[in-house]
């Protein structure tokens, strides 16, 4: 064995510039694969935790059909009291929930005592959205970040807002909402800080607390529109939608048939993965769609680059070939010289592309390279690339390399050795 | 003890519609040890005689037997062990493996071929570069060194195995008069050394005076008589 590969690799180095451009080729094949799937997959991850973390959570309930009208924000879907506390009792069953937060959310008209505008609000207990959506302190852009992030009576108002409407910090300003029974109401609060905007949905929301939401539309019970669920594992996310879904709707299906959830259990409830409700969804499917094309097409490279080098190195040699099988080597080890061959090519190319791969990826890290992603700026973009990842692309890259060695070694071996020995 | 035996031995080539009959049933018999050489003309069936001989090719008909074993029945895999077992090769073109060194390539069929333990291949390598004056070059790749130097290092591999046969098609065809001698001096030495049968073919009427025992084939059938003979070919 270990003369089959000193055999193989004394002929890679014979026809050494032919062996460096393939291996070369195969290497930056490694290379590209390697940084795409890091970069994207982090990229991937980060906006999805922007989404997660900053405004969705992992999971939201709520009742049968709110989600299809949510641009409406329909007064008339929110859960009732017992809604809720099913939903509660669930959660606290399941151990993979960090955190779960009530929102109240409404529409309403925002006055700066001159100018009128619409604005979309969720009341939230300020305690539990911020276990829920750890990046909401994050986004004040104007206001302090430190204490508590809203307290009765003040606002987190949207940057975009803010500036259309003129308003400052520690202003005061009248928000009117129109109950579900169709009287109106007003209530005044403090603006306490103003808001970055995240992408997707809910990204340019206010915030006002909870109990003020109740008031402003004269609610009698406390009722909620949604709850919003962090995940102490995000990985855990399929399985805790299964799980939840079948609790509160008696159907554990997939995520996407939520619609069809309802009419299992008919408990009246609905359960939706953040993908569910935001477009990035479909950006991340295509990510992953491209990282496949992006395999597919290094195996490609691969496999014609080491065919094509193995094709001519048997021909190259027929004259040994002939004289090796007549005297008498088995044809099983004339196979196993020329599949070192291709191995050691496929292995060595995955090697060095790795390591090179590895050290680009690390200097990423260190360099910090920032974009921007919508209405977010700045973000640092941190490459990662699992072990496995590495592992499963590397070990297909050598076994695409042993098979496109197959049919020329198989070739050598089954020469005939008097045809063999008189190619000239 | 007869080491070849051959009887009514034909082969008959067939390229695209036409038969091209090569050897045309030819009777000789071969003693172990002995040093034999096959000539004849250009296109007389020398190669192809010697190819039957050394199980590379079939007969078409009639009856091939080395080593009490009937060659003509075996396929592709027997045949290889057979060659492996008990036939060395030594080639016109000299073939060595060019990536291996003179040492490495007479390693090469304890190795690949047979399965020798280290100790006993290297004393058998040692043994062998000595005979053939090749221990001074034994780290040198084949393009280092001379034709005449090559071919003593392709006996050397042929008889690495300790094969009872070694075949050898125009053997000297590439080498100049002296040189040529010279290796056929080598192989009768080894000969007498080894007690290994040696069968060459050559068109040299200088090379085949040394053989002991001369087939001449003339368009695929033999000449009545094998003899020590002066005969010179036209
Ligand atoms: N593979 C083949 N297909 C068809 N005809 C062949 C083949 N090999 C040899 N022949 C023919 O068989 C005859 C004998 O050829 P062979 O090679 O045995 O002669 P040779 O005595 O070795 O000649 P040389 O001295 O030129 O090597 C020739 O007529 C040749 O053309
Ligand atoms: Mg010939």
């Amino acid at each position: 064995m270990l003369n089959v590969l000193k055999i193989a690799l004394r002929n890679l180095a014979r026809f050494g510039r032919r062996t460096l451009l393939t291996s070369t080729l195969i290497t930056l094949g490694i290379v590209s694969v390697l940084l795409f799937v890091a970069i994207a997959g982090s990229f991937k991850a980060m906006m999805i935790g922007q989404f997660t973390d900053a405004v969705l959570g992992h999971i939201e309930v709520h009742r049968k059909g709110y989600v299809a009208s949510i641009d409406t924000l329909p007064l008339n879907l929110n859960m009732q009291p017992a809604m809720v506390a099913r939903v509660e009792q669930a959660l606290a069953k399941l151990e993979a929930v960090e955190a779960y937060s009530t929102r109240v959310k409404l529409g309403a008209m925002f006055s700066n005592f001159t100018e009128t505008t619409s604005i979309r609000v969720n009341g939230v207990d300020p305690g539990k959205e911020v276990a829920t959506t750890p990046l909401l302190p994050g986004r004040i852009v104007e206001g302090s970040k430190q204490g508590p992030v809203l307290k009765r009576g003040e606002i987190l108002i949207p940057l975009l807002l803010a500036r259309g409407m003129k308003v400052k910090v520690g202003d005061t300003i009248v928000l009117v909402a129109t109950n579900r029974d169709g009287s109106v109401n007003g209530k005044t609060f403090t603006v306490r800080a103003v808001l970055e905007s995240v992408s997707g949905p809910s990204g340019r929301d206010g915030y006002i607390h909870i109990e003020d939401a109740r008031d402003l539309l004269r609610m009698k019970d406390a009722e909620v529109s949604e709850i919003a669920i962090r995940l102490k594992d995000p990985a855990q996310l399929d399985r805790v939608y299964a799980q939840l879904s079948k609790t509160l709707t008696g159907f554990a299906g997939k995520s996407g048939n939520a619609a069809m959830a309802g009419k299992g259990g008919g408990a009246g409830l609905e359960v939706h993965t953040w993908a569910d409700l935001s477009p990035f969804a479909s950006i991340a499917r295509m990510i992953d769609l491209l990282t496949l094309f992006i395999k597919i097409m290094l195996v490609s490279i691969v496999l014609v680059s080491i065919m094509n080098v193995m094709v001519m190195a048997v021909y190259e040699r027929i004259r040994e070939i002939g004289t090796i099988s007549a005297i008498g080597t088995p044809p099983r080890k004339i196979l196993s010289l020329f599949l070192a061959e291709g191995l050691l090519l496929g292995a060595g190319g995955t090697a060095l592309g790795t390591v090179i791969a590895l050290a680009l990826i690390y200097a990423l890290n260190v360099w910090k390279i920032t974009f921007d992603f919508g209405q977010q700026h700045g973000l640092v973009l941190t490459p990662t690339i699992r072990a496995a990842d590495v592992a499963i692309i590397a070990v297909m890259v050598v076994i695409v390399a042993l098979l496109a060695s197959l049919q020329p070694a198989w070739k050598a071996s089954r020469m005939d050795p008097v045809t063999a020995l008189g190619h000239v | 003890m007869q080491l070849i035996r051959a009887e009514k031995l034909v082969k008959t080539y067939r390229a695209g519609e036409v038969d091209v009959p090569a050897v045309k049933g030819v009777d000789f018999s071969i003693d172990a040890k002995s040093f034999v050489a096959f000539v004849g003309p250009s296109g007389s069936g020398k190669s192809t005689l010697l190819n039957m001989i050394g199980c590379l090719d079939h007969p078409t008909s009639g009856r091939l037997s080395v080593l009490d074993t009937d060659v003509g029945g075996l396929n592709r895999r027997a045949a290889a062990e057979f060659r492996g077992l008990h036939i060395g090769f030594v080639f016109q073109e000299f073939n060595l493996i060019p990536v291996l060194t003179v040492y490495e390539n007479i390693e090469y069929p304890l190795i690949m071929v047979q399965d020798w333990p280290a100790q006993k291949r290297r004393k058998q390598i040692m043994r062998l570069l000595e005979s053939v004056d090749m221990l001074e070059q034994a780290h040198k790749r084949p393009d280092q060194i001379s034709g005449g130097q090559k071919q003593r290092v392709a006996v050397a591999r042929a008889l690495a195995t300790d094969p009872q046969l070694v075949l050898a098609d125009e053997p000297t065809a590439n080498l100049d008069h002296d040189t040529a001698y010279r290796i056929i001096e080598l192989m009768k030495r080894m000969r007498d050394e080894l007690g290994t049968t040696f069968v060459f073919s050559t068109h040299d009427p200088k090379i085949m005076g040394e053989a002991e025992i001369i087939f001449t084939l003339d368009d695929g059938r033999l000449h009545s008589s094998p003899g020590k003979a002066e005969v010179v070919h036209a």
